[in-house]
């Protein structure tokens, strides 16, 4: 099991839970098994073409999935999975 | 006089016992004080970043100090901008902040640049500054700094807050990543809510401005190690500093090996926001309803349902008596709460959600849903003046 931090803008789609525990052996199969939990999430993390979108990033542990091997990057157990989306707020 | 445009090499007895903490500790010293009378930064925004970075910046000492806003003060701003006081509410940010240095450090230089940044201005702004730091609250500006940034070589010290949770890093410094790095495109407009819609903790831009406050002044000194290529992420609730790697993009379309970004853009357009190339929102004009028609039709004992589609914890802040409480967020699945044949009215603290509202009850078959325009605001301002604005 890998533990999926959510951000606070997305809570409102995860049942308000900041953090989830879930299976998978892949960022893309953890993502998938989140999303099958959590169908609200999946419009906010996929396109309707189901890539991830652009202005979300996802970390296994400190490094970017981008830089990695995208969704085929190993997920361990133990492992934590963040989900980063861009926020502006500032003022 | 050649001596006008010369750096200052010496600091005056009065500096000396004002700077006297920085002067002895050697990692700043005499040499490092100079290096910041010298240094010139750039804040956009005077706002909840703006207001500690104003503070503590002046009160470093940093030389000359640009601000860039275009604001009044209001009263929803003193949760959180700590520069600007009870007093000042009314006043132009510009001249309030600037007033707040001048106050903590005379020796000072402050620049007030009234303008909202845009890519007609923001090189030729941006260009006389050692460094930038951004403290802006939308999109198009964020990616607007970061591409001017990156044309003119000058590191942008990044913040950005969401009610408990905010990060930082510092952008276009030699050889590291830039903001189109870590995002290369922004969110569709509505989908990332603002700290005016979705709030902020207001403590919380204190701490973040802090961080890239401290990041500016080692740049300028040249010690530590700088947030270059690390994203921190801050959790307000969890108290909890969380770092992941930030990398530069060699195909990033602003700071790759071959960039195609070689100039300012139209950041609207490209951020999508309306009344540039994006689609008109869904809300139908006809489908709007002032408050005061509203409280003709309450008086009148008309038959419509009234729902209000904000959050319960604003309900409790406010409501309007006679309203159904139907969050946005749950409204696809309580349709079946609501009448297809009967009027519906729905409100919330602006319009603009409620509108949202109302296109999506249109979409379910249900031809007589209206907007209230202005939200709770409007029906504050013209109908109800004992109800609280927030």
């Amino acid at each position: 099991m890998a533990k999926v931090l959510i951000p606070t803008p997305l809570r409102q789609f995860a049942a308000q839970k900041d953090s989830v525990e879930v299976g998978g052996g892949t960022a893309g199969e953890v993502l998938n098994a989140l999303t099958a939990q959590f169908p609200d999430l999946k419009k906010n993390l996929f396109t309707d073409e189901g890539k991830l979108r652009s202005f979300v990033n996802v970390y296994v542990n400190d490094e970017d999935i981008r830089y990695l091997k995208k969704d085929a990057t190993p997920v361990a157990a133990g492992d934590t999975v963040s989900i980063v989306p861009s926020i502006a707020g500032g003022l | 006089m050649t001596t006008l445009a010369a750096p200052p090499t010496s600091l005056s007895k009065d500096e000396i016992l004002r700077y006297s903490r920085h002067l002895i500790m050697p990692e700043v010293g005499m040499e490092g004080q100079l290096k910041l009378k010298n240094a010139s930064v750039l804040l956009v925004g005077t706002g909840g970043l703006g207001a500690p970075l104003g503070l503590y910046l002046a009160a470093a000492g940093i030389g000359r100090i640009g601000l860039v806003d275009f604001d009044v003060v209001d009263f929803t701003n003193l949760q959180r901008q700590v520069i600007h006081g009870t007093k000042d509410v009314g006043r132009k940010k510009l001249d309030s902040a600037a007033d707040k240095m001048a106050d903590i450090n005379p020796h000072v230089q402050i620049e007030k640049h009234e303008v909202a940044l845009t890519s007609d201005n923001a090189l030729d702004i941006i260009k006389n500054y050692d460094l930038v730091i951004d403290g802006t609250d939308n999109f198009p500006t964020r990616y607007l700094v970061n591409d001017a940034c990156v044309l003119l070589k000058k590191p942008n010290v990044y913040g950005s807050i969401f009610r408990f949770e905010g990060q930082s890093t510092i952008f276009a410094y030699p050889g590291g990543p830039c903001y189109r790095c870590l995002y290369p495109e922004p969110p569709p407009p509505g989908l990332v809510p603002s700290c005016a819609e979705g709030g902020v903790l207001g403590i919380l831009p204190g701490m973040i401005g802090l961080m890239q406050a401290t990041e500016a002044v080692k740049l300028i000194l040249g010690i530590g190690e700088p947030l270059v290529g690390r994203l921190v992420l801050y959790d307000a609730l969890a108290m909890r500093f969380r770092e992941l790697k930030l990398r530069r993009n060699p195909e990033c379309p602003a700071c790759g090996d071959h960039p195609t970004v070689t100039k300012l853009i139209d950041y609207q357009q490209f951020c999508g926001v309306p009344g540039h190339e994006a689609p008109p929102t869904p809300v139908a004009a006809s489908g709007d309803i002032d408050p005061i028609e509203v409280k003709q039709k309450l008086d009148r004992g008309d038959k419509f349902t009234f729902i209000d589609v904000r959050e319960p914890h604003e309900y409790q802040i406010c409501k309007i008596p006679g309203t159904k409480l139907i969050p946005l967020g749950e409204l696809p699945k309580r349709l079946n709460e609501l009448d297809k044949n009967s009027e519906i009215i729905a409100h919330c603290k602006s319009g603009v959600r409620s509108g949202k509202a109302v296109a999506l009850l249109t979409e379910n078959g249900f031809p007589y849903a209206r907007n209230m325009k202005g939200g709770i605001l409007a029906w504050s301002d013209k109908v109800d003046p004992s109800v609280p604005k927030y």
